[in-house]
């Protein structure tokens, strides 16, 4: 079947086609305005360029993102990923900030310890919170939403605690084999997950439950367990996410740190073509969406749009790929191929996406 | 089995319908945090208390009542928060120009969130592009055409809107209400009627509970969709009017986070986020109850700004975890 469709219409047909024209047409707009945009070079030992810069700064967004398409997978929401976020960058840099060395690096170990210990335990009480009670994802998630940055407030007492540690300053700022080791661990997980969920069963199962609960429970998949694990594994990235966000300004601010990062986040597993119904996700789709944001946060500094501004032209952005993303949008502006009424599964639903 | 105990299986075998057991689980749980609240504190258990949770909440009221439209058929509305902001904003911002009046102003107000609504509605619809991040891109428009108009804090000085902001209406017993929650009242009513006695409830219901099922039986989907966004626009834009008379300003930070409340609102009220079931009075418990969390937490008095926090996620908790297990498991 796929044979015999034109080379062309396969391309447009994939689903990360267009979030893809629409990263490349970011990145194109801003090698217009700004000479030398694509160039990387090698300074200090380490890369240096605007599109590292992307990659770095754009680290966290990707990890919290990946672990809410899982979440958004099993068809539901995590709210609270960005007062985690805070939650365990205060953690961590209290923890160091007590230290007698703070370049001591079984302490700074144990700060990292801690504060991914505390995300999972946070992450598993969402999970309990939707797998066993049985509540509503997004009224369980906002719970921990509001207490949890009062939480962060509480551990940081209400205080910025600034830190300085070269080896926890390595986690968000810091270069390993000329790489920004954030970008490093954001690729290690990304590889870890794309292979427990596309190599192994674990990617079925979670689109099991999200697809059709009733169904999924019928042939024997634990729900519960598997809820309880992603949402776990959701807190665990946005954990990372936070201790990588803290490293970076070498201080925990509870009240801004992490904030509005699940609307991000959300926005970025959307984007990548991930339906908020749950069933169906796309690892490789999440990373574009999650890149484009944090392209379209660089492109708004490049080009000097005005403060005031910055939320209209993401609103354009945002609506821009959404149109272009939507066959229904497509359908009617180009006035391309009629809708194959015919058919029931389009040729471009049938791709498999590797993550 | 504790089940067979429940209060809902009694409830039921009380002949209550199963349908009302949530939204009486939310007024019983309401009830008793109440009188938990008149044990703790002196001078709680007086009707001004109840009526001032209406008063401080009349806006959040009116824009949850909005959003029950939206998720009884399914969607969400992310964008209120922003549009409560604008509407203050634009409000303001004409006042203190001067050439308009204030109830030309109100009239653009509405005019403004409404079509905002419709085109959201519209875009949902036609485009077929999920609600949540079309009301985002909602969300950050009318948050960004805040800023635009202004980043600092306007005041608002017409006679018309400090009127309404100060008239108290006298009921009995040295209790009072502003006219804000008159008008909350009113559009509670008028919302009910159109729910339950209108053809375009019975539409929201229907495309709630299964849109293919809704279409193929003819009603009209793509009417009732963009219609429950359009009137959630118009009441986001009606709560930024309240919310201007009791504030008496226009900034853009207002309201931030507010359509989480409105979510919450509807959702401890009883409403499913998948959409076809939950009823309007259940909305309006779920706005008491997050009122009288904030009245509480007033009363505690004491609390620094983070444990006011903890101690709203506790409350919030209990209450969830308590409707949870006494309404229990549906299936």
């Amino acid at each position: 079947m796929t044979g015999t469709v034109p080379l062309a219409r396969r391309i447009t047909g994939h689903r990360l086609f267009w979030p893809a024209v629409v990263l490349a047409g970011l990145l194109l707009l801003n090698l217009a305005l700004t000479d030398g945009f694509f160039s990387v070079e090698i300074k200090d030992g380490h890369l240096y360029g605007s599109l590292v810069d992307i990659a770095r700064f754009g680290a966290p967004l990707i990890l919290v993102a990946l672990g809410m398409t899982l979440v958004i997978a099993t068809g539901g929401i995590d709210l609270s990923v960005g007062s985690v976020v805070a939650i365990s960058g205060a953690l961590a840099c209290l923890s160091i900030s007590g230290l007698e060395d703070q370049n001591s690096v079984t302490g700074v170990l144990t700060a990292v310890g801690l504060a991914l210990g505390l995300a999972l335990v946070l992450g598993a009480w969402n999970g309990m919170l939707v797998a066993v009670a049985g509540i509503q994802p997004i009224v369980a998630t906002l719970i921990l939403m509001v207490a949890g940055r009062g939480l962060a407030q509480l551990i940081t007492d209400g205080q910025i605690i600034t830190i300085n540690s070269a080896p926890y300053k390595l986690i968000g700022g810091g270069y390993w084999l000329t790489l920004p080791f954030g970008v490093l661990i954001a690729a290690l997980l990304l590889a870890l997950t794309a292979f427990l969920t596309r190599r192994l069963a674990l990617g079925l199962l979670i689109e099991a439950v999200g697809g059709n609960a009733e169904a999924g429970r019928l042939s024997g998949v634990n729900a519960r367990g598997l809820l309880i694990t992603v949402y776990a594994f959701c807190a665990l990235c946005a954990g990372i996410a936070g201790l990588m966000i803290s490293s970076n300004v070498s201080s925990a601010d509870g009240n801004n740190a992490g904030l509005w990062i699940e609307l991000d986040a959300i926005l970025a597993v959307v984007i990548g073509g991930t339906a908020l119904t749950g069933g169906r996700f796309s690892l490789g789709g999440t990373i574009l969406g999650a890149l484009i944001i944090q392209t379209l946060t660089t492109t708004i500094y490049t080009i000097g749009v005005p403060p005031e501004t910055t939320l209209l032209f993401k609103a354009l952005v945002v609506t821009v790929v959404c149109l272009l993303q939507s066959p229904a949008f497509r359908a009617r502006a180009f006035h391309r191929r009629r809708r194959p009424a015919a058919t029931p599964a389009p040729a471009d639903e049938k791709v498999e996406v590797r993550a | 089995m504790m089940a067979a105990f429940s209060p809902a299986v009694l409830a039921r075998r009380a002949a209550v319908p199963r349908k009302y057991v949530p939204v009486l689980v939310t007024a019983c749980l309401f009830a008793a945090m109440f009188a938990a609240g008149g044990v703790r504190y002196e001078g709680f258990v007086t009707g001004q208390v109840v009526l001032n949770v209406f008063i401080d909440n009349a806006f959040l009221l009116v824009v949850a009542v909005g959003m029950t439209f939206v998720i009884l058929t399914g969607g969400i509305d992310l964008s209120v928060g922003s549009v409560v902001a604008l509407s203050t904003m634009i409000s303001a911002s004409l006042l203190a120009g001067g050439s308009w009046p204030a109830p030309a102003v109100m009239v653009l107000v509405l005019a403004i969130g409404t079509v905002l609504g419709l085109a959201m509605g519209a875009i949902i619809h036609y485009f077929e592009i999920q609600p949540f991040i079309v009301t985002l891109a909602g969300m950050f428009l009318a948050r960004g055409l805040c800023y635009t108009i202004g980043t600092e804090s306007i005041s608002i000085t017409d006679p018309t809107f400090t009127a309404l902001a100060q008239t108290r209406i006298d009921l009995f017993a040295e209790m009072w209400i502003s006219p804000s929650v008159l008008i909350g009242l009113v559009v509670v009513l008028a919302a009910a009627y159109v729910l339950h006695y209108t053809r375009l409830g019975r539409n929201v219901y229907a495309v709630g509970g299964g849109e293919q099922s809704a279409l193929l039986m003819g009603l009209p989907v793509a009417r009732t969709k963009i219609a429950v966004y359009g009137i959630s626009g118009f009441c986001s834009a009606l709560g930024g009017l309240l919310l201007s008379f009791y504030m008496l300003s226009g900034y853009g930070l207002h309201a931030v986070g507010m359509e989480l409340d409105a979510i919450a609102a509807v959702v401890i009220g009883g409403t499913l986020l998948t959409g076809g079931s939950g009823y309007l009075l259940g909305t309006v418990l779920g706005v008491l109850v997050l009122g009288l969390i904030q009245t509480i937490i007033s009363f505690e008095g004491t609390l620094s700004s983070w444990w006011t926090k903890i101690f709203i996620g506790l409350l919030l908790f209990a209450f969830i975890l308590l409707q949870r297990l006494i309404s229990g498991r549906s299936k």
